[in-house]
């Protein structure tokens, strides 16, 4: 059980505050598959680099299991949206990286490493170096690498957003298929709606500045979900319809004042000839 | 080219043939084997010792805000003294000999090794530093076993570029200083008035130079960077 309590985040930049969070307060159960979703810029990554203890809320507090978080655990296992694998190791031994600190033996840990290699069909490539691999590839001994850990959450930050559009709808089939496997607890950031429909049981829809929670959603969906159903489809137009308003927010900001997202539409067709060809 | 137009007398600028037999003549009868076991006997000892020194205040000035604000600035300006200037200072410690060309071929490579490091060490991509502190390493294991091979292509330019700089200072140390190096033949030759001799060593100092670079540096700097994945895979 993760449980996020009034939790914000303000930086501090040339003597200027700038709130990023405000006041996020959150329970995800056990064995959720969570997402937040967002525009860029609500702040959607520092929460959840917060609960991975690498950053420090500025006021409230994060409780895993009761536990309060104040720095990183194998507890909770980020996948980033660069693989971040260590080129200097081969595949086998970026996944061992972790395991070898839990105190196994030897064989166990290589055993147990390459079990989880084969989960995301990597069995192929135990001894290869991570430049000789596809950014697909490295995304999967990246997933490999925090489940092998066998972590309470397991922290996604926008995992398949450097990939190329097959490569990461093949992705997001075999993550919910490992979902369903293992039942861990996922907290998945995205900017990606149909990827947060589709993935997950429950989408936080964050707005911007300062971040907030605007929706708590439930996809009540089955599993395993197809790209085509027609309530997954009904929900990501809902939430494009409340995303807009932050999205269109954010443009003002940065662009002219006169911005508008949807131009004005007519409605006729403009190619209508308005009868002057009588 | 040069030789035909006799613009010196074949004293000071030898034909190319002749430099050609004093080459051949100096292998054959060990000579030039000598001086080169003695020169890179000197060259080798002095080079470990940069690379070691330089590392360990590479590690220190990268690690600690104020060993950088001491020791990093100092290192700076160090770099920029031809490590030859040490000399009469190495000579008045070490008395003529051995250890004075020794120091001075340690110090010439020590600055640039460690200015590597250093920088090496504060390039390490932070995405690697976060990952690997998810997975529970921190403290120690996480400088041995992430940021130190992190920096590994750095520590191979840094190796690179002291081993150039080493050699240099070698050869400067061993023209003032004594012994039966390289340097030291190449005075002989001036002294005797043998200019074909002297052409024949820098002939000899020319192609070690470019040979370790090239066979051994660069080779060993592409290979790390390909791993590393900063170059692509194709170049070679």
């Amino acid at each position: 059980m993760l449980e996020i309590i009034q939790v914000g985040k303000t930086f501090t930049k040339n003597q200027k505050d700038l709130e990023v969070l405000s006041n996020i307060n959150l329970q995800v159960p056990e064995g959720e598959f969570i997402s937040l979703l967002g525009p860029s810029g609500c702040g959607k990554s520092t929460l959840l680099n917060m609960v991975a203890g690498l950053d420090k809320p500025s006021s409230g507090t994060i409780t895993v299991s009761g536990k309060h978080v104040t720095c990183p655990g194998t507890d909770r296992v980020v996948v980033f949206q660069e693989a971040a694998l260590f080129p200097w190791l081969t595949v086998l031994d970026n996944v061992c990286f972790g395991l070898k600190r839990l105190g196994l033996s030897k064989t166990e840990t290589k055993q147990k490493a390459s079990m989880t290699l084969k989960k995301v069909h990597l069995s192929k490539f135990l001894q290869a170096y991570p430049h000789e691999l596809s950014g697909g590839m490295r995304q999967r001994v990246a997933i490999a690498r925090a489940l092998v850990m066998d972590p309470q959450i397991l922290l996604m930050d926008e995992p398949f957003g450097a990939l190329d559009e097959q490569t990461r709808l093949m992705l997001q089939k075999e993550l919910e298929d490992i979902y369903l496997e293992t039942k861990k607890t996922i907290l998945f950031v995205t900017h990606n709606i149909r990827e947060a429909v589709l993935l997950s049981d429950r989408i936080i829809v964050l707005g911007t500045r300062p971040g907030r929670i605007i929706k708590d959603l439930r996809v009540r969906a089955a599993r395993p979900r197809q790209h085509n159903d027609s309530d997954l489809i009904y929900l990501e137009n809902k939430i494009m319809d409340i995303l807009q308003v932050e999205i269109e927010k954010v443009a003002k900001e940065e662009l002219d004042d006169d911005y508008t997202l949807t131009k004005d539409s007519f409605p006729w067709d403009p190619d209508r000839d308005l009868g002057s060809g009588i | 080219m040069v030789f035909r137009l006799q613009i010196w007398p074949d004293l000071f600028f030898p034909s190319p043939i002749t430099v050609a037999e004093t080459l051949v003549n100096g292998f054959q009868d060990g000579s030039f084997t000598l001086a080169l076991a003695v020169s890179f006997r000197r060259l080798l000892i002095g080079f470990t010792l940069a690379v070691f020194g330089g590392t360990l205040l590479g590690i220190l000035t990268a690690s600690f805000t104020w060993a950088d604000e001491t020791i990093g600035s100092l290192i700076l300006s160090l770099q920029s003294v031809p490590s030859i200037v040490w000399l009469p200072l190495a000579l008045l410690w070490f008395k003529m000999g051995e250890a004075a060309i020794i120091f001075v071929v340690t110090i010439g490579g020590t600055w640039s090794m460690a200015l590597s490091v250093a920088s090496g060490i504060k390039n390490v991509p932070v995405i690697l530093v976060r990952a690997a502190r998810t997975m529970g390493a921190s403290g120690l294991p996480l400088f041995t076993e992430v940021i130190i091979p992190a920096s590994v292509p750095h520590l191979i330019t840094g190796m690179r570029l002291a081993w150039a700089f080493s050699w240099r200072a070698l050869m400067a140390g061993e023209l003032i200083g004594t012994g039966k190096g390289l340097g030291q033949m190449l005075m002989w030759g001036r002294d005797f008035g043998n200019m074909s001799l002297v052409l024949a060593i820098m002939i000899l100092i020319a192609v070690i130079g470019s040979v370790t670079d090239n066979l051994i540096f660069k080779r060993l700097e592409i290979t790390v960077l390909r791993r590393w994945g900063q170059l692509p895979d194709s170049a070679s």
